[in-house]
């Protein structure tokens, strides 16, 4: 429709209380592109990941989602806040995010967990939501499993769940925060590749990962944040072939 | 000793009291479960005005609570009787209405609302806190509104959580009911009590009255356990 990057990020600027977490990161994430984020802990990739749906409000800086950006007022904590709560609710429900802990919601069965957003925030027909349900969730290999409970799921099902759910409502990008850190090891596996699935299918994704090796598979760019501010960014090969920070070069000897 | 009690006054018609229990019954089930329903209404508002309102909800909310729980019962069914009604009337006087009757069982409703409105605020409140953030942050991802958060995700997912201390608050709004006898509602006490002193069978009609009033306890539990394993559903049974 609009040839906007789906993401844009300008000088984006955190602080919780005394804590400065974000120190001006900027960033566009462009249709189709993978952009995985690493770092440290406690370096500020889930905060940055949850600015873009406003999960988290900025201090300062400028966000804009397919070139909307959110209107934004000073809040009484002297940063910001969204002046516009409907806008807000409007461009979180073209954005999908996927959470370490699935956060599935656990009074639904698996079915109803994915028709919700479309039936209740998009006003999608139960009948065309239900099919469409159906779909995604056959396509993450949990077509059998519709009428089920979250809680009777293994991790790697649950999270798998919650990509359906984020996918029955066609997100322009799809957020995730560690989707895997939470899975026993043998479940990361089945996670990973659905996750690649949707890469090559050439979704719009942002991913805060610790798994190095599959970052450097999937993503089309990768981000190594440091103590709030991109130290470097570029390709895989860049990145991990030939990294120029002393930090980024000590942080994957630590990880990989 | 049962020999003397004469049963043909529970008969259903006069000269037996018996139809006049049981509209004396059906009115303290309509006072408790109006009451009830108006005191979720208002500890759903309280508790969400305690977690998410600005500094003058939270304090009028507090204050509320603090209120509710500090003063008898009685006193505030008293209080919230005889003021509300006489408010009520000046304010319908002042705009021009004469002759402007207060429905009786509607007064009583919101009198035991407001009561139970105190202590179903604390309850909510404590059970919204006891599920996970993450599953209304999910919600908000999706771009829910505040509204559709609150009725989609957080009140089926804070139930399981409410339920032991909502079900204890039915078994309170069904015995204050009694306390409006004071005011002269013709609830099961009143009448029971009229049918008393009128044929001097205090031991029949208080025991029958007991036995009403154990009948409605024994029969909310079943439905408040068949609820409360619906409210449970897709959570790990508990014992
Ligand atoms: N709501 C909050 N209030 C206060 N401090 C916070 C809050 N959220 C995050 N922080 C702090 O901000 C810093 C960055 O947190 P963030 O969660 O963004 O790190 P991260 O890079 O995602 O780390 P991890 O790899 O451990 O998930 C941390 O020091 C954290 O303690
Ligand atoms: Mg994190």
């Amino acid at each position: 429709m609009n040839d906007q990057p789906a993401i844009v990020i300008r000088d984006l600027h955190k602080r919780f209380g005394d804590l400065q977490v974000l120190k001006g990161v900027s960033l566009t994430a462009n249709a189709g592109e993978v952009i995985a984020i690493i770092g440290g802990s406690g370096s500020g990739k889930s905060t940055l990941l949850r600015c873009i749906n406003m999960l988290e409000h900025p201090t300062s800086g400028h966000i804009a989602i397919q070139g909307e950006a959110y209107a934004m007022r000073p809040s009484r904590a002297g940063g910001l806040q969204p002046a516009d709560r409907r806008q807000v609710q409007r461009i979180r429900a073209q954005l999908g995010m996927v959470f370490q802990n699935f956060n599935l919601w656990p009074h639904r069965t698996v079915l109803e967990n994915v028709t919700e957003a479309p039936v209740h925030v998009l006003g999608v027909p139960r009948d065309q939501a239900i099919a469409r349900a159906r779909q995604v969730l056959e396509r993450v290999g949990l077509g059998e499993k519709l009428q089920t409970y979250p809680v009777h799921l293994s991790g790697g099902q649950q999270q798998r769940a919650a990509i359906a759910r984020v996918l029955a409502i066609d997100p322009l990008a799809i957020l995730f925060d560690e989707p895997t850190s939470a899975l026993d090891p043998e479940l990361v596996g089945e996670v990973l590749g659905v996750i690649r699935d949707l890469a090559d299918e050439g979704r719009t994704m942002v991913l805060v990962t610790h798994e190095m090796a599959f970052a450097r598979d999937v993503a089309s760019r990768v981000i190594y944040l440091r103590d709030g501010r991109i130290e470097e960014e570029g390709t895989p090969e860049q990145l991990f072939g030939d990294p120029q920070s002393a930090h980024l070069k000590q942080f994957i000897r630590s990880v990989m | 000793m049962f020999q003397s009690i004469d049963f043909s006054l529970l008969a259903l018609t006069a000269p037996g009291w018996g139809g006049a229990l049981l509209n004396g019954f059906l009115r303290s089930i309509q006072l408790a479960a109006g009451g009830y329903a108006v005191g979720i209404i208002i500890g759903i508002l309280g508790a969400s005005a305690k977690l998410y309102g600005g500094l003058v909800l939270r304090d009028l909310a507090e204050i509320y609570t603090m209120v509710i729980r500090a003063v008898p019962e009685l006193v505030l069914m008293l209080l919230f009787y005889y003021v509300g009604t006489d408010l009520i009337s000046r304010a319908a006087q002042a705009m021009g209405f004469t002759g402007f009757d207060i429905d009786g069982l509607l007064a009583g409703i919101i009198v035991i609302g407001l009561v139970q409105g105190g202590y179903a605020t604390e309850v909510i409140r404590g059970a919204i806190k006891a599920v996970p953030h993450g599953q209304i942050e999910a919600a908000q991802a999706f771009g829910m509104s505040p509204v559709t958060v609150m009725r989609r995700v957080t009140i089926p997912a804070m139930t399981p959580h409410a339920m032991p201390g909502m079900a204890n608050l039915w078994m309170i709004a069904t015995k204050d009911t009694a306390l409006l006898a004071v005011i002269g509602f013709s609830e099961l006490t009143q009448v029971t009590r009229q049918a008393a002193s009128a044929t001097r069978a205090y031991f029949l009609f208080f025991l029958s009255a007991a036995a009403l009033y154990l009948l409605l306890t024994l029969l909310s539990n079943v439905v408040l356990r068949w609820y409360e394993t619906r409210a449970r559903r897709g959570m790990i049974a508990a014992r």
